[in-house]
This record gives C-alpha cells, structure tokens and sequence, in this order.
C-alpha cells in the first residue's frame, strides 16, 4: 500500500527525568505503515532534545509559552504553516491544552491544519480539582480529595483525612504528607512553582498502573494498553514498565471512555488496591511518554490519532501483546554550538 | 490448592503473571511443583511424585512445601488468594 505524505507538528520534545511524550509520538509515528511523516517539532525551549535529534525530526520551530495565549500561538502557527504546510498538530503537554483546545477551530477553518483533542468540556472536567465529582459523574471510584487555597486550612483537614494524605498542584507535582508540618511544606513548594489551588486526596495504597488509550470523540476506544510500573524515579515517573493483562482495566477505560466521549490521546493513571478495587487518581488528557510501549505491543495510537484528526474511520484494535516491557535509558547527544545559536537566536532549526 | 490459569512458565523457572505483571524465578523443584498444580495435581499426588523421585522424607517435604505454598499464596499466584480477595 502506498503511505501518504503528511506533515506533523508535535509539542513535547523535552527529555528530562520527567520526559515529554513527543519523542515517543515522533517515533511512532515514524513507524507508520500508513503515512511517511515529515515532523516538525515545536519546542519551547532550546534545550528540549527533540530539537537535536535530527534522524526523527526534520525541523523544529520555537513557539511562545502558554502564558503568552492563544493570539500570539495563532501567530506563530500561521507562520510556520506558510512554510511548512501542517496537516497535524499533535500538542503533548497539558499546559498548552487548553490554548489548543480553543483555537483548533480557527486552525482547522482558516489554515486546514487538523488536532485531534479533547473538547474544552472534557479538559476541564477531568481537572484533578474536579476529580471527586468526576467519579460521581462517571461512576468510577476515585480517592476522596478536596481543594484548597490557603495553608490555613491544613490544620482543618484532620475532620476529613487522616494523615498520611497526597498534596497535589493542578497541572504536576504530588507528594505525600505524613504529618500536618509536611502538608505545609508541600503545599508551599507545588503552589511556588503551579499555582493554586492544592489538590488534597485521600492517600489509597496499592499497585499503580496506567491505561494510554485513544478515543474516537463518539465514545468508542479505539485503543488502549494497560502498563504496571517496574522502576519508578524519584518524581515518581515510570523508568521501565510492562504490558499487563488485566480485564478490569480495559473495562474500566472503555467505560469512561463511552461515558465521556473522549476525544483524543489520554492516560489514566489508577491505583489497584489488595482487594481488587480500582481507584482512579488522573487523567492526563494527551499521550503519556510511555505510549511508545503501545507500538510495541502492536497498537499505534499516534498513528490512529492522525488518522482520526485527518477524518478518517478507524478500526478499534482488538488486541495488544501482554508481557512486553519498556526500559528507559538517557542518551547524551553531542550538539554543536552552532545549532544551539540558531534555535536560540532565530527560533528555529 | 489451585495456581492461576494464566500464569506463564517456562522451562528456565521463569515464572510471569500476565495480570499484575509480576514476575519471579524458582528452582527446578518449585517450576516441577508448579507445573503439577497447574496440571491439576492434588497435594497428596505432588507428595508421592516427589517422594518418588528425590531423596527426601515426608516430613522435610511437608515442612518446605508448607513454606513453598505460603509464598505461592503471599504473592498472589494461587486461586485460592483470588477467592479470598473477592
């Protein structure tokens, strides 16, 4: 079958010890039987090494940050399109969602450039702040949890909670607080660094294990891979993981999937208890950097999301390989400074 | 006592349970005990095979397959856990 010439732009070129999904995405969909991609990477900063491994990607332009708005993103994607005409956009961050979100209709109106994401309704919804009435809406379980806005509150907590119990920021970050003293101190440093409001939960032990799954907008899965974490950083990240084959999973993702309508990439992250319970704790509303285990285990969901944001039927995937692992290694690149000058002075490269 | 159906064996005593994810290593010994609970052996009927074939008596096998069968349990690779659990 011929493969069709398409150009991608994808956000999440970052690899640090919390890595971006982009890199993941990119080879994906660089393994496309379907498509040849030529990607274009979008990078907020020139350290992101996305930008140097030029064997994946083909161009890389800088793009102001999110808190710069949707206008000037507007802008900056109208000129690379002029020059690199964008079919897709694949954006990999949650905290560019949102000005993505809002302006995917201009982008689709006025340039025909396609990005498959989730509705704002379904962003918003899924916030970790919502996530108690989230579970109620959806009938999943979720950990009890509460916002608050100020330290003066923790003492208060204890009427709700009992300690140890998670503080959370609202886009990254969670640690978790066994006494009232660490409930200040973490609350001080995810608020310096995300804002407010905090996310206090219910501390639920178990296995943590993660759904990536891909849903088609109508409610239907288009794909999903359940993965236990083996090694997990210190930020709590998955360093390698394994393919697991667990119904209750699969059921749990459709489900909320059907009940949602998700549109788009999506990771949920979920606790499994000793007695079998199934607590969901996030739902992070793009691709995690782990969805390249996904292609290993025989489902694409980049390339299926391509497929979907370019209006084509696709087939949900009936099955995936259990067993499969991924182990994560860092690789140092060696960059001439010549390169690092001209993503820096010309934001491009 | 039962083993999981689904759980994967292999001939190293590589031992992989596809639900969790969980994985482990036994000698010889436990792969041949597990293979026989897989099979459906009866506890009785994995006594005599063993007893018939290694040099061990009845009270060093009941005592190392009581320990053998805790930890088959404590990691969660037998169906009696399962029940319990539901």
């Amino acid at each position: 079958m011929k493969r069709k010439k398409i150009n991608v732009a994808v956000t999440g070129l970052n690899a640090i010890d919390s890595p971006g999904p982009g890199v993941p995405v990119i080879r994906a969909l660089k393994e496309s039987k379907l498509f040849v991609v030529r990607i274009i990477g979008l990078s907020y900063e020139a350290m992101e090494p996305g930008i140097y491994m030029h064997d994946i990607v083909d161009k890389t332009y800088q793009i102001p940050l999110p808190s710069a708005g949707k206008a000037s993103l507007l802008e900056r994607l109208s000129y690379i399109h002029s020059i690199e005409k964008i079919d897709v956009i694949i954006p990999n961050f949650d905290a560019e969602l949102y000005n993505f979100i809002t302006i995917s209709d201009q982008l689709k109106k006025e340039m025909k450039i396609n990005v498959f994401v989730p509705t704002l309704a379904q962003f918003e919804d899924r916030h970790k702040a919502n996530l108690s009435d989230y579970g109620k809406k959806h009938k999943i379980k979720v950990p009890f949890g509460k916002v608050i806005f100020s330290t003066m509150e923790i003492p208060k907590l204890t009427k709700e909670f009992s300690y140890p119990l998670v503080v959370k920021g609202k886009f990254y970050d969670a640690y978790i607080a066994y006494n009232m003293e660490q409930a200040h101190t973490y609350f001080n440093k995810i608020s310096a660094k995300w804002g407010l409001p905090i996310i206090i939960q219910e501390f639920v032990t178990g296995q943590e294990v993660n759904v990536t799954a891909l849903g088609d907008g109508k409610g239907n899965t288009v794909g999903a891979v359940p993965m236990r974490k083996q090694y997990i950083t210190d930020k709590g990240k998955a360093w390698s993981g394994i393919s697991i084959d667990d119904k209750n999973l699969l059921t749990m993702t459709q489900k909320l999937i059907r009940s949602t309508k998700w549109r788009g990439g999506m990771e949920l992250e979920i606790i499994k208890t000793n007695n079998e319970d199934y607590y969901l704790l996030e739902i992070n509303p793009r691709f995690p950097a782990w969805v390249y285990l996904a292609v290993g285990c025989g489902q694409n969901h980049p390339e299926a999301l391509v497929q979907l944001a370019l209006g084509k039927e696709v087939k949900p995937f009936k099955k995936y390989d259990v067993g499969k692992m991924f182990i994560r290694y860092s690789y140092d690149m060696i960059v001439s400074l010549k390169e690092f000058e001209t993503i820096s002075t010309l934001g491009e490269l | 006592m039962k083993i999981k159906k689904n759980i994967a064996l292999s001939d190293s005593g590589f031992v992989f349970d596809p639900a969790t994810g969980d994985s482990f290593t036994t000698n010889p010994i436990g792969l041949e005990i597990i293979k026989m609970l897989k099979d459906g052996k009866t506890l009785s009927e994995i006594k005599s095979a063993i007893l018939k074939k290694y040099l061990t008596d009845e009270a060093t096998f009941e005592k190392d397959n009581y320990d053998f069968m805790n930890m088959l349990s404590k990691h969660r690779l037998t169906v009696d856990n399962e029940k319990e659990k539901n």
